[in-house]
C-alpha cells in the first residue's frame, strides 16, 4: 500500500460499507450457498444410486437407476406410453384428482361450517362422523370401482372421501373457534345470522380451511392414483400398475417422478392463491 | 328519538345468572336498578370482575336477564336492537376487512346502499383522523388507531345508546387520555346516551355526568354520584381541579370498600 493512500482522507470519497449493506450481502451469499448445496445433494444421491446400480452393488433390475428412469420418461414423452400419449395419462389423473378435490372441499367446507354454526346438528351427527373418520378410507377404493366402474367416477369418489374429512374437521374447528367478540360485534352492528356466517365465520375460518387444502390436494392425488391402480382404462396409476406387471421398475419410478412434479405445481398454485387471499394477515413471523 | 317521558335505558330489578361449566350457577348481577336519561353519560365503576360488563350485555340484548326487566326507550329489550352501539374491551375490528370496509360494515349490515355507506364511513373516518388510512388492514395500525376505527364503526350507525366496556383499558396512558377527549368530542355532537364501564375512577369522573358505584360481585348498584363539573371538559386538565379531587375522594370512600371486599375474597380463594 502506498503511503499517500494511507494519509489521504479516503473515507469521505468511498463510504465504508455500512452494516445493513453488509448484512444484505451476507444474506444473499447464504442463499446462494443453500441453493448450491441443495443441488449438490441431489446430484450426489442420484450419482450414488446410478453408481451402485451400475456396479451391481444393488440389483439394477429391482432398483433401476436414474439414467434408465430418465430414458423411460423421455420415451413416454416422445413415443407415448402403451396406453396412449403421456399428456393424456397426466390429464386423466389430474382431472380425476381435481374434480374429487373440488367436490370434497366444497362438501367439507359446507358441512364443517354448518355443523360448526348449528350446535344441534353437531350434537346429532358428531359421533357418526367420528366413526366414518376412523374407517381407513382407502379401502373404499375397491368398492367404488365395483359401484362406479372403471371410468373416472370411481376415482373421483375415492378422492372425495379422502379429501372430505380433513377439510371438514378444519372448517368445523375454524367455525367453532371464531372470536366471540367479532360475532358479538357483528350482531351489534346489525348483522343477521346469515351475514354473521357469511361475513364473519367463513372469513375467520379460511386460514383453518387453507391449512387443510394443502394436505388434501395430496390426498386427492392419492385417491385418484389408488383408484386407477385398482382398475382403470387410463391414468398414471394404471401406468404404475402396468409397469409393475411387466417388472419395469424404471416405469414405476418414472410415474412417481411425474406425479411429484404434478403435485409440486399444484402446491405452488395453491400457495400463490393463498398469498392473494390473505393480504389482510400480518406477514411472516408475527 | 325516544319519548320524553321514558328514560333512554332502564333496568328494573335485573339479575343475570350464568351456568358455569361445572354446573354451579354463578350470579353476575342481582337486583339491578339503573336509569339513564336521554343524552346522559353514565360511568359504571366497580371492583374487577364484579359483573359490570354483564350490565352492558343485558342492555345490548346480547344476553337476556334471568329476572327483572331491561327497557330501552321505554320498550323491553328483545334481542339486539338497532339503536345500540357497543365498543368492546378487546379488539373487535374485522382483520380481513380494510379500515374503510370495517367502518362500512354497520350500515351495510343494516341494508344501507353501498355508495351511501361509503360516504358515511369516510365522513366518520375523517372525524377520527384516519382518512388517510382507509386502505390499511387493522394489523397495520397501532392499538389507538384500531380503537378509533372501532369508534368510527360504532358512531357511523348513529346509535341512540352507546355502550362501552372498558374501551381504552388496553391502551397506554397517554393514548388513553387522548382517546377520552376524542370520545367526548364525538359524543357531544350526537346526543346519544352512554353507559361507560371502567375500573378507573379517574376516567369515569372525567367523562361522566353520573358515576354509578357497583358492589363487589354479584354486583348491584351501591351508590350514584352526580358529577357537576362543567363541560366541555379536557381530561388532562379537569382532573387537576379542586372539585374533581373532592369528588374523587367522596366516591373512593364508597368504591374503596368494595375493592377491599373483593381483594379479601380473592385472598381467601387463594388460601
Amino acid at each position: 500500500m502506498s503511503p499517500d493512500l494511507l494519509s489521504a482522507p479516503v473515507t469521505d470519497a468511498v463510504p465504508a460499507p455500512d452494516r445493513a449493506h453488509y448484512r444484505a450481502r451476507a444474506a444473499r451469499r447464504r442463499k446462494i450457498v443453500v441453493t448450491v448445496s441443495r443441488v449438490l445433494l441431489l446430484v450426489a444421491v442420484l450419482a450414488l444410486w446410478e453408481g451402485l446400480s451400475r456396479a451391481k452393488v444393488i440389483d439394477p433390475f429391482n432398483f433401476s437407476m436414474p439414467s434408465k428412469i430418465w430414458d423411460q420418461i423421455s420415451t413416454w414423452i416422445t413415443h407415448g406410453t402403451a396406453l396412449g400419449s403421456l399428456g393424456e395419462q397426466i390429464w386423466y389423473t389430474l382431472y380425476e384428482a381435481l374434480l374429487g378435490w373440488i367436490i370434497g372441499v366444497v362438501a367439507g367446507v359446507v358441512c364443517g361450517i354448518a355443523l360448526g354454526r348449528i350446535t344441534f346438528l353437531a350434537d346429532i351427527l358428531g359421533p357418526y362422523i367420528k366413526v366414518l373418520n376412523s374407517i381407513p378410507r382407502i379401502v373404499l377404493a375397491p368398492i367404488f370401482v365395483i359401484w362406479f366402474g372403471l371410468g373416472p367416477a370411481s376415482k373421483v369418489a375415492s378422492a372425495v372421501v379422502l379429501v372430505f374429512f380433513p377439510v371438514f374437521f378444519n372448517a368445523f374447528q375454524g367455525a367453532r373457534e371464531v372470536d366471540r367478540n367479532l360475532v358479538a360485534n357483528a350482531r351489534i352492528l346489525g348483522a343477521s345470522d346469515r351475514r354473521v356466517t357469511l361475513q364473519v365465520v367463513i372469513p375467520s375460518a379460511t386460514s383453518w380451511i387453507f391449512t387443510s387444502l394443502h394436505v388434501s390436494f395430496g390426498f386427492a392425488l392419492i385417491g385418484a392414483i389408488v383408484g386407477e391402480y385398482i382398475g382403470a382404462t387410463k391414468g398414471i396409476g394404471l401406468l404404475v400398475a402396468q409397469s409393475q406387471g411387466t417388472f419395469n421398475a424404471a416405469g414405476v419410478y418414472a410415474a412417481m417422478v411425474i406425479l411429484a412434479v404434478v403435485a409440486l405445481v399444484a402446491e405452488g398454485l395453491l400457495t400463490f392463491a393463498e398469498s392473494r387471499i390473505f393480504r389482510w394477515k400480518p406477514s411472516g413471523s408475527d | 328519538m325516544s319519548a320524553h317521558t321514558s328514560p333512554a335505558i332502564e333496568l328494573r330489578g335485573a339479575s343475570k345468572v350464568f351456568r358455569t361449566p361445572s354446573g354451579v350457577p354463578h350470579t353476575a348481577v342481582r337486583e339491578l336498578d339503573l336509569t339513564v336519561g336521554p343524552g346522559e353519560f353514565v360511568a359504571v365503576v366497580g371492583p374487577t370482575g364484579c359483573g359490570k360488563s354483564t350490565t352492558l350485555t343485558l342492555v345490548s340484548g346480547l344476553e337476556e336477564p334471568t329476572q327483572g326487566e331491561v327497557l330501552v326507550a321505554g320498550q323491553p329489550v328483545r334481542g339486539v336492537g338497532d339503536k345500540v352501539g357497543f365498543v368492546f374491551q378487546q379488539d373487535a375490528t374485522f382483520p380481513w376487512r380494510t379500515v374503510l370496509s370495517n367502518v362500512m360494515a354497520g350500515p351495510r349490515f343494516r341494508g344501507v346502499p353501498k355508495a351511501e355507506a361509503k360516504s358515511r364511513a369516510r365522513e366518520w373516518l375523517g372525524r377520527v383522523g384516519l382518512a388517510a388510512f382507509e386502505d390499511r388492514y387493522p394489523h397495520q395500525l397501532s392499538g389507538g388507531q384500531r380503537k378509533r376505527v372501532a369508534l368510527a364503526a360504532t358512531f357511523v350507525n348513529d346509535p341512540e345508546i352507546l355502550l362501552m366496556d372498558e374501551p381504552f383499558s388496553a391502551l397506554d396512558v397517554q393514548t388513553r387520555a387522548l382517546m377520552s377527549d376524542e370520545l367526548l368530542e364525538l359524543w357531544e355532537g350526537t346526543g346519544a346516551s352512554v353507559v361507560f364501564v371502567t375500573h378507573d375512577l379517574e376516567e369515569s369522573i372525567a367523562l361522566a355526568d353520573k358515576v354509578v358505584v357497583m358492589t363487589a360481585g354479584p354486583a348491584t348498584v351501591k351508590q350514584v354520584f352526580d358529577i357537576d363539573l362543567p363541560r366541555p371538559r379536557k381530561v388532562e386538565s379537569v382532573r387537576l381541579e379542586p372539585r374533581f379531587i373532592e369528588i374523587y375522594r367522596e366516591i373512593w370512600e364508597s368504591l374503596g370498600e368494595e375493592v377491599r371486599i373483593t381483594r379479601e375474597r380473592g385472598a381467601a380463594d387463594v388460601a
